[in-house]
């Protein structure tokens, strides 16, 4: 039997990280498709990874800077042009609770 | 059961630099509404992050000035969580491999001093800002404050009260404004701090849930928030209840903190180190070149004016409150050569007008250099000091110099013995009554005649002159 | 023939002797479209307007002996790649409005250049997808097939330069992209070191894949375009400054006495005789003009692909949660809360591909998993890249197939993720390493369809690969067929 790696309820709990909302059957869908990807990731648990340094770069670089000076900004209305919705200079979204 | 508070303190620091932490827009405070924004911190698509070189050092000076071990090593990570005032939908941070670690600050405590631990410092970019309209279903962002550079200063759990916490953050607070990295202006949010409090019985080794406080915007109000933090935990626990492991924000006018609903969700932010950032190595020449660039600390300038220029202990901490103040105060006193004189001056008249007028030190009237020769004035007795607090008003208000002022208002001390005598020969002629008592042994009549010389000379005679000659003249 | 047939560098020769106009080239390129845009759909945006603009001014530099490397040459711009003032797509719904305030550093080398642009080409959305299938705009066909896809997920880049839409164009590639459609639509592909060329500008998919390089119709044509778009960008932290060879200078010059690594990893079960065969060729004409062709090992080859779907939609899922309907792009309407927008307009705008990569990014950075998933990748990674150092130390290139197969039909793959990832089995190993590889024809099926071979090298070697595929494409130069559309 296949083993599952990963339930509809974590499929429900990721898609809620990852900001997205999915019908039942979609979820079921997602969580078959994912499995069959998980178990393909699996093949990496051969690998004898010990004392291997993690590669986040491919070539090796460091201090990369700016200097602290001050360059141009958008005029506002172009920062808002793309928006949705703007209004007073700002970018506009529903009401936030805190 | 006596219970122990265990706090635990995360500062965020504000630098000071022109430019924001990973592009070229202004940091400055207070411009109109998303006017300090560009295609890299808005997080437009295909954007990328460059880390401006002056945040790293003033990462370093802090770390420095708190005894950090600074790492050869570290890197940047994101921070993956959604809110509107954080376009990328990530904010980029420092996780696995912080800059600087293993801290630590002395404080004054009731019982004496005590170390508080740092665990790290690192450096991070700032979110945007959340406006809510009271009767509209709306809220707005702006997006100046979006790549402010932050630093993040991480305390242990080392602190076991609101005082401590109180005395930990205004080391820290006092530090960073020394070191001029930071404002510090705890309104504008320029020095923020959440906490996380817990309790656990006295003596006990383990740590009890916590809960993270956040939205403290005074030194104050942490103290407050702490106070009333511990003594809920306190009942909840005696109750035979259990703290729940939440985020509250304190509200001030209330005086009472509740638990933030809008990121209920559990923290589950998927740090992962940046790609988009590369490592950043500090080597030692560079951290010798920043440590040579530290100006004297807080404390050490504290202990040294207690030493050097032989003043009280309490008068050094009022001194030292401010690397301008302290800057101010060392300028007066290498022009006068009267540390304790200029002392005086500086913590009675100076700070006394700037405090009336909430002004800052620097934008004080009065320079070190004027002030210095009003002390010289006093000290050759060309005026009194009553006089010289008249005049130290006139040049803050004027911003003249005290010699300008003392001519143009005649204020210069009688010191000429031939006419002091004379107008000492006509009181006594014009008081024979009192002449005869002071005579008959009653001394105390000696004031009257001191009192009626003054009225005279309009105060402008020099005091000790007056002393001298009426002695001289009333004995005959 | 047509002038939209001809190359960069033949039409440079005839541009600066005054035999045609930068205009002409221009109307020709459009011309073209017109014909076959409707069959092949290379295209989510023209630029004609901006381009006879672009033209003009390209035809005065000319004159006045001013022009730039590309004047008056029409290129096409991936529509990932931002345009300031014309919209950006990455193919998907969520940037349908996008229009940039800024240009891409590569658009900006390429303005500078005197560059044409004439539009922006379709793509898989966000560059995930090896067909250009899961685009909101439609599926591009493949020039030498209709029915067949023409690779991805730059395929619209490729398809163009194949059907003549555009002299040459630029991709992206981020497990192939760039050479996978060039091998499938018969074009030249390079995709260079990590680091060479500029991505700010360039809509991240997988920050640390991620490259930007060109198709064209020849090697000749690569290392013109090369001279132009690479180099160190300050804007991006990323980028290496190494100084630019000229990529000109490495044409015709042979591989006489070149060590060419062939891995044994790269020619196994699965891989169609016909592309087998083609390759094989390819190494014997080689071994012909004086190289040694010997088997070699890299043994880390056959988890590339896991590495690959962790490390690529882990950065995915956190390079595409700025796609929020706040500041840019597709905003839901009817939403309760914010919570509910957020939903409501990522789920609505991003397309089915898009979203398993972000599900399964999330997944594997999540807590608890992260050192299963991202730690373990990263790690094997690194194992990748050492296999690829050490090959190296010996090799002066290393020869593989670009794809398993030649195109194939649309639709063919779309219901079976895992099948459609095992088409960039070939080249995901080059992004991983950070090292450069070009595709470069080398025959055809029996049934017509282009077949490419690939070449990589050594970390900023990109002159090796065009030394050695100049050497090859002069070898075979009986291959110049066009596709008849």
């Amino acid at each position: 039997m296949e083993t599952t790696k990963i339930s509809t309820d974590e499929v429900t709990y990721v898609a809620n990280l990852a900001r997205l909302i999915f019908a039942e059957e979609e979820t079921e869908r997602f969580a078959s498709q994912l499995n069959a990807i998980l178990r393909y990731m699996d093949t990496l648990q051969e690998v004898d990874t010990t004392g291997v340094e993690p590669m986040t770069h491919a070539i090796a670089q460091k201090n990369a800077f700016r200097t602290d000076a001050v360059g141009e900004s958008l005029p506002v209305k172009t920062a808002l042009a793309n928006a949705p919705e703007a209004r007073g200079n700002c970018f506009q979204v529903p009401k936030v609770i805190e | 059961m006596e219970y122990e508070p265990v706090i635990g303190l995360e500062v965020h620091a504000q630098l000071l630099t022109d430019a924001k932490i990973f592009c070229g827009c202004s940091t400055k405070f207070g411009a109109a509404p998303n006017s300090h924004t560009c295609p890299i911190c808005l997080g437009m698509p295909g954007v990328l992050p460059v880390l401006n070189k002056k945040v790293v050092e003033f990462m370093m000076k802090m770390a420095l000035a708190t005894n950090c071990r600074l790492n050869r090593g570290c890197l940047f990570a994101r921070k993956n969580y959604f809110y509107p005032d954080l376009p990328k939908g990530y904010q980029i941070s420092q996780y696995a491999q912080p800059p600087a670690e293993h801290g630590w600050v002395e404080v004054e405590i009731a019982g004496g001093k005590k170390r508080i631990g740092i665990t790290r410092i690192h450096m991070e970019e700032d979110a945007g800002k959340l406006m809510h309209d009271e009767f509209s279903p709306v809220s707005r962002v702006d997006l100046n404050r979006t790549g402010v550079p932050l630093i993040e200063i991480v305390s242990e759990p080392d602190i076991r009260g609101a005082e401590e916490a109180a005395a930990y953050l205004r080391r820290l607070h006092e530090t960073l404004v020394y070191l001029e990295i930071c404002d510090g202006n705890m309104e504008e949010g320029s020095f923020r701090c959440d906490a996380n409090v817990s309790l656990r019985p006295k003596g006990s080794e383990t740590f009890g849930t916590r809960a993270e406080l956040k939205n403290m915007n005074s030194f104050r109000n942490v103290q407050r928030a702490l106070e009333y933090e511990i003594k809920r935990q306190q009942y909840l626990l005696e109750g035979g209840g259990s703290v729940v492991q939440e985020t509250r924000l304190w509200d001030d006018t209330a005086g009472v903190s509740h638990p933030m609903r809008g990121k209920e969700e559990a923290h589950d932010y998927r740090y992962f180190p940046d790609p988009d950032l590369v490592p950043v190595v500090i080597d030692d020449a560079w951290v010798e070149a920043v440590r040579q660039t530290l100006p004297e600390l807080p404390l050490e300038r504290r202990e040294r004016f207690v030493r050097d220029y032989q003043i009280p202990a309490y008068d050094a901490g009022v001194l030292t409150a401010s690397r301008q103040l302290a800057d101010y105060y060392e300028e007066v006193v290498r022009l006068s050569a009267e540390p304790k004189l200029a002392s005086n001056w500086v913590m009675g008249e100076i700070l006394r007008f700037l405090n009336e007028d909430k002004k800052e030190i620097r934008a004080c009237p009065i320079t070190p250099a004027a002030l210095a020769e009003l002390i010289s004035l006093i000290k050759e007795g060309q005026i009194s000091g009553k006089m010289a607090k008249e005049v130290v008003d006139q040049m803050y208000r004027t911003g003249a110099a005290p010699g300008a002022i003392i001519k143009e208002k005649g204020l210069v001390q009688i010191t000429d013995e031939a006419a002091l005598s004379a107008t000492i020969a006509a009181v006594i002629a014009a008081n024979p009554g009192q002449l005869a008592q002071y005579r008959a042994g009653k001394e105390k009549v000696f004031g009257f005649f001191v009192g009626q010389v003054m009225k005279a000379t309009q105060g402008k005679a020099n005091p000790q002159l007056i002393n001298d000659l009426l002695k001289k003249m009333l004995a005959g | 023939m047509e002038l939209y047939e001809l190359t960069i560098h033949e039409l440079q020769a005839k541009l600066r002797a005054g035999e045609t106009t930068a205009a002409e080239v221009t109307a020709s390129v459009f011309r073209r479209i017109d014909a076959v845009e409707k069959d092949v759909r290379a295209y989510i945006s023209l630029m004609r307007k901006s381009a006879l603009a672009e033209a003009a001014r390209a035809e005065e530099q000319l004159r006045k002996g001013e022009a730039g490397p590309l004047a008056g040459i029409p290129i096409a711009l991936k529509d990932i790649t931002c345009t300031k003032g014309y919209r950006t797509t990455c193919g998907s719904r969520v940037l349908d409005n996008f229009i940039p305030p800024y240009d891409a550093t590569v658009v900006e080398k390429l303005r500078a250049a005197g560059a044409v642009f004439t539009g922006k080409t379709n793509m898989d959305e966000f560059a995930m997808g090896s067909s250009t299938e899961t685009s909101h705009y439609g599926t591009t066909r493949n020039p030498w097939d209709l029915g067949r896809i023409p690779g991805g997920s730059s395929g619209g880049s490729a398809a163009a330069v194949a059907a003549g839409e555009c002299i040459a164009s630029l991709g992206s590639d981020t497990g192939g992209s760039i050479r996978q459609p060039a091998a499938l639509c018969g074009v030249v592909g390079l995709k260079p070191t990590y680091g060479r060329v500029s991505r700010y500008g360039l809509i991240a998919f997988a920050s640390s894949l991620d490259q930007i390089g060109p198709f064209t119709k020849d090697v000749e044509d690569c290392a013109i375009v090369m001279n132009v778009i690479a180099g160190y960008d300050p804007a991006e932290s990323t980028s290496v400054p190494a100084e630019v060879p000229d990529y000109r200078g490495f044409l015709g010059r042979g591989v006489e006495g070149w060590t060419v690594g062939i891995p044994q990893e790269y020619f196994v079960a699965g891989i169609d005789p016909e592309v087998e065969a083609a390759v094989r060729r390819t190494i014997t004409l080689l071994e012909g003009a004086g190289a040694r062709c010997v088997e070699i090992s890299l043994p880390h080859t056959r988890y590339c692909l896991a590495v690959y779907y962790i490390i690529a939609p882990a950065e995915a899922c956190s390079n595409l949660a700025r796609y929020d309907g706040v500041r840019f792009g597709f905003r839901a309407e009817g939403s309760r809360d914010l919570i509910d927008l957020y939903k409501k307009s990522r789920s609505a705008g991003f397309g089915a591909e898009v979203k398993r990569r972000i599900m399964l990014g999330t997944y594997a950075l999540s807590s608890g998993y992260y050192d299963a998933y991202y730690k373990k990748a990263s790690q094997v990674r690194a194992l990748i890249k050492r296999d690829f150092d050490t090959a190296f130390a010996s090799c002066d290139a290393i020869l593989t197939p670009t794809t398993p197969t030649p195109a194939f039909k649309i639709g063919e793959k779309t219901d079976d993720p895992m099948q459609m990832y095992l088409s960039d089995i070939f080249t995901i190993s080059a992004n991983l390493a950070g090292i450069p590889g070009i595709s470069v024809p080398c025959g055809f099926s029996a049934a017509g369809l282009p077949i490419g071979v690939q070449f990589l090298a050594g970390h900023f070697q990109e002159g090796r690969l065009i030394q050695i595929a100049s050497a090859f494409e002069k070898l075979a130069p009986s291959e110049k067929r066009r596709p008849a559309l």
